[in-house]
């Protein structure tokens, strides 16, 4: 039993590299859902966005013999900047706005 | 020669009408208001009259032209098809008739000019006058029964419109509502038989219905029909030419200004009544006749007994119309049909002249009244007159042609036709018995002689009522002498037949022929043959006394009111109950006020109490039923429909308030919302 678990990380497949991706983006989710903070919630996303990356990389490796996968990781990377780069002056603004980033006191659409 | 008449009648029928248009529309605008406008076109018509008389007398036949155009053709499977026609039917009678009422129509044109001077509507009243020489010209020419039905109303508008001409007066428009209503009671009745006619014949035009009953086609196989709907159509001219028992309109229509009462009410449109017994002549039966004839004679004798005693100038001329119209009839009714005929023509002159001399009295008894501020004297009653003679001379000399004319004295053409009705009359009970009708119609010849007379001398002899009047009074006008001089000349026997004892050897007889009666041989009266053989061998009989009884009347009233040997006061005394009926109009109006206006008012009462206790009751009743019904809906409304939406609003809200506590506003949860929503998805269709 313990040989067969040695055996099967020693010989790392699509399998591994999918459950590492999926383990990110649990990770990524636990972080947005649960931390106060939103500077922990943009790392959160960051951790989602690199998880899908992982994916396109790994199924790109095992599948098919195209660079598909390779180039939309790639350009996901670059979302990835931007993303960060808006949602980073976003929190700048509602810094400005609320003097704090804590997001659970900013509630404006509490029904 | 026939297309030339057709066209003449066609001009003469449409000028009267270019020129009434002209004047309603345009009147005012015109210079002197348009008089000369109106009786210029008038002129021009008589004229054409005169022409279209001469050239068909001359031509010494008795042929009649007929012009007929199809106007509405009705499709009905059971008759086919039925053509009703518009057309002119030109006979001698129409010529004669047609002269008439041009030249009295041209008269009284030319005499309103100055006896109408100066009022408020002067250009109106021509237009008035115009309209109504149309309609009469159009009753004249036709040749069917619905022109002479639509003509029949359209010159009973006119009459309408100008006795309530001055409709400042009460008494005006009510004496004009009155003409007119009582002339629809006759209407109705000739509308009746006119339909009777086209319900049978299919056709309103005299020829084939003449011709089908000539074929011995009756109208419902029946006798009896036949001679009602003579009768009925005869209505139209009880009604029009105030005949027994609707006679009571014409007195009052004397409201209206006095040269129409010359035109309308004296001289031509009372006798379209009479004009339109000669043309339905043909298909009355003896028994219609007999009818006609005894109705004639009751008026002839009710009217004369009434002016006997009636102290209003124009009064008085308006019942000896109707007594002279009651001769006419009488004399159409007897078979003496050119003789009735003759005195329309000559009664239209002498009367129409009397008229004019009366408003020429009258305009200057006014004139005169006017000069001394006196406003409450009477201008129209002969006991405020007396005396005219010597101020006005033309008017008197006149007056005196006209009513010797009326009076039946030789050498006029009132004893000429008068003294022809009176041989009829005789020659009528010599074949038939009804010794009545000549013994009413020489009564009468005496009366008339009497009343014109008695009219007359307390109008022009004696002295004057009031002496300091006498200076104000002046002679009328040129315009208004110059037509009372033509209908004087037109008054002496020369126009009518050169020899001044016997009107049957002159033009009018030959050219006027009673027309042969078109129905079976059983239902006709006696033959024109026979009657004029039996008029001829009773006409010096009958000339002697007509001489005698209009000389008794004559002398009468020179005896009681010239010569004052006896005081009319005491006479009218002696009679009593019948003087006092006659002055009263023998209680015409007021029997017909009783009967017929107190009924329609006792039947309003009834119709009235209907109208508010059942009428009312059903609407009222709707209304409460209506409203229980709404208060109902009332409630279902405000209960059920509100409460359904009120519901639905309600249930809404709560929905709402639970649903908002998921609305937190913390991003978070929205996004826990997405993860969990996406777990569902993916657990469903995975």
């Amino acid at each position: 039993m313990e040989n067969e678990l040695i055996q099967w990380l020693s010989q790392p497949g699509l399998t591994h590299y999918l459950m590492i991706g999926a383990l990110l983006f649990c990770i990524g989710i636990t972080l947005v859902l649960t931390r106060r903070n939103v500077i922990m919630i943009l790392m959160g996303i960051e951790l989602i966005l690199n998880s899908v990356n992982l994916n396109f990389i790994a199924f790109s490796r095992f599948s098919v013999i195209t660079l598909d996968g390779h180039l939309t990781a790639l350009f996901l990377i670059i979302l990835a900047a931007a993303e960060a780069a808006v949602a980073l002056a976003i929190v700048l603004n509602i810094y400005n706005r609320f003097k704090t980033i804590d997001i659970d006191e900013i509630s404006l659409l509490k029904g | 020669m026939e297309q030339s008449m057709l066209h003449l009648s066609l001009l003469i029928l449409f000028i009267p009408l270019a020129g009434f248009l002209i004047l309603v529309f345009f009147g005012k605008k015109l210079p002197r208001q348009g008089d000369w406008l109106g009786t210029s076109l008038i002129g021009i018509t008589l004229l054409m009259a005169l022409y279209m008389l001469i050239s068909k007398i001359s031509s010494m036949s008795t042929e009649t032209l007929t012009y007929s155009a199809s106007w509405v053709i009705l499709r009905n499977s059971s008759f086919g098809a039925t053509s009703i026609d518009l057309g002119f039917m030109i006979d001698n009678l129409t010529v004669v008739m047609l002269v008439v009422v041009m030249l009295v129509s041209f008269l009284v044109h030319l005499f309103s000019i100055g006896y109408m001077k100066g009022d408020a509507r002067y250009s109106r009243y021509f237009a008035y006058l115009g309209l109504f020489t149309f309609s009469m010209t159009g009753i004249v020419l036709t040749h069917n029964l619905l022109m002479m039905y639509i003509f029949w109303e359209l010159v009973g508008v006119s009459s309408y419109l100008l006795i309530g001409f001055w409709y400042e007066k009460k008494s005006a428009t009510n004496a004009a509502s009155k003409a007119f209503i009582v002339n629809r009671i006759g209407d109705a009745g000739m509308f009746i038989g006119i339909m009777i006619l086209f319900i049978h014949f299919s056709t309103f035009t005299f020829e084939p219905i003449f011709s089908g009953l000539a074929a011995g086609d009756l109208p419902f196989q029946s006798t009896a029909w036949l001679t009602a709907a003579g009768i009925l159509i005869f209505c139209g001219a009880v009604g029009k030419s105030a005949q027994f028992p609707l006679h009571v309109w014409l007195p009052d229509a004397m409201e209206g200004p006095t040269p129409v009462s010359a035109l309308i009410h004296a001289a031509t449109m009372v006798a379209a009544g009479v004009y339109l017994i000669a043309r339905m002549f043909p298909m009355l039966t003896a028994e219609a006749l007999i009818v006609i004839a005894y109705i004639g004679a009751i008026t002839a004798l009710i009217a004369a007994t009434i002016a006997l005693t009636q102290y209003d100038i124009k009064k008085v001329l308006a019942y000896s119309t109707i007594s002279q119209l009651g001769f006419m009839v009488m004399a159409l009714g007897l078979g003496a049909f050119a003789a009735g005929f003759m005195h329309l023509v000559t009664h239209a002159a002498f009367k129409a002249g009397l008229f004019l001399g009366a408003g020429s009295v009258i305009f200057a008894m006014h004139n005169a009244l006017h000069k001394k501020n006196d406003h409450h004297t009477d201008a129209q009653d002969i006991r405020n007159m007396g005396g005219l003679k010597s101020r006005m001379p033309v008017t008197y000399w006149t007056f005196l042609i006209f009513t010797l004319a009326i009076a039946g004295v030789p050498l006029t053409s009132g004893f000429l036709s008068k003294d022809e009705i009176l041989a009829g009359t005789l020659a009528f009970s010599s074949l038939n018995g009804h010794y009545l009708l000549p013994i009413i119609a020489f009564t009468v010849a005496g009366m008339t002689a009497f009343y014109m007379f008695r009219l007359f001398i307390l109008t022009f002899h004696g002295n004057h009522a009031d002496e300091s009047r006498i200076s104000g009074l002046m002679e009328s006008p040129l315009t208004m002498t110059i037509p009372l001089l033509i209908l004087a000349g037109l008054s002496t026997f020369v126009f009518y037949s050169f020899n001044p004892l016997g009107a049957s050897g002159g033009w009018f007889f030959s050219a006027i022929e009673r027309p042969a009666s078109m129905i079976p041989e059983a239902l006709q009266p006696a033959s024109a043959e026979i009657f004029n053989q039996a008029v001829k061998a009773l006409h010096t009989p009958a000339l002697i006394l007509s001489v005698l009884i209009a000389g008794a009347g004559i002398f009468g009233a020179v005896w009681v009111y010239e010569w004052k040997k006896s005081s009319a006061d005491v006479i009218s005394q002696n009679f009593g109950a019948l003087y006092k009926g006659a002055f009263n109009k023998w209680y015409f109006d007021e029997m017909y006020q009783y009967v017929f206006v107190g009924g329609t008012f006792i039947l309003t009462k009834i119709l009235r109490w209907f109208d508010e206790k059942i009428i009312d009751g059903i609407v009222n009743g709707a209304a409460t039923l209506s409203e229980r019904f709404s208060v109902m809906n009332r409630w279902f409304d405000e209960n059920i429909i509100d409460g359904l939406v009120n519901f639905t609003a309600w249930f809404m809200g709560i929905l709402g308030f639970v649903l908002r506590r998921l609305q937190t506003g913390k991003i978070q949860h929205y996004l826990a919302f997405v993860v969990l929503g996406v777990l569902v998805f993916y657990f469903i269709f995975v």
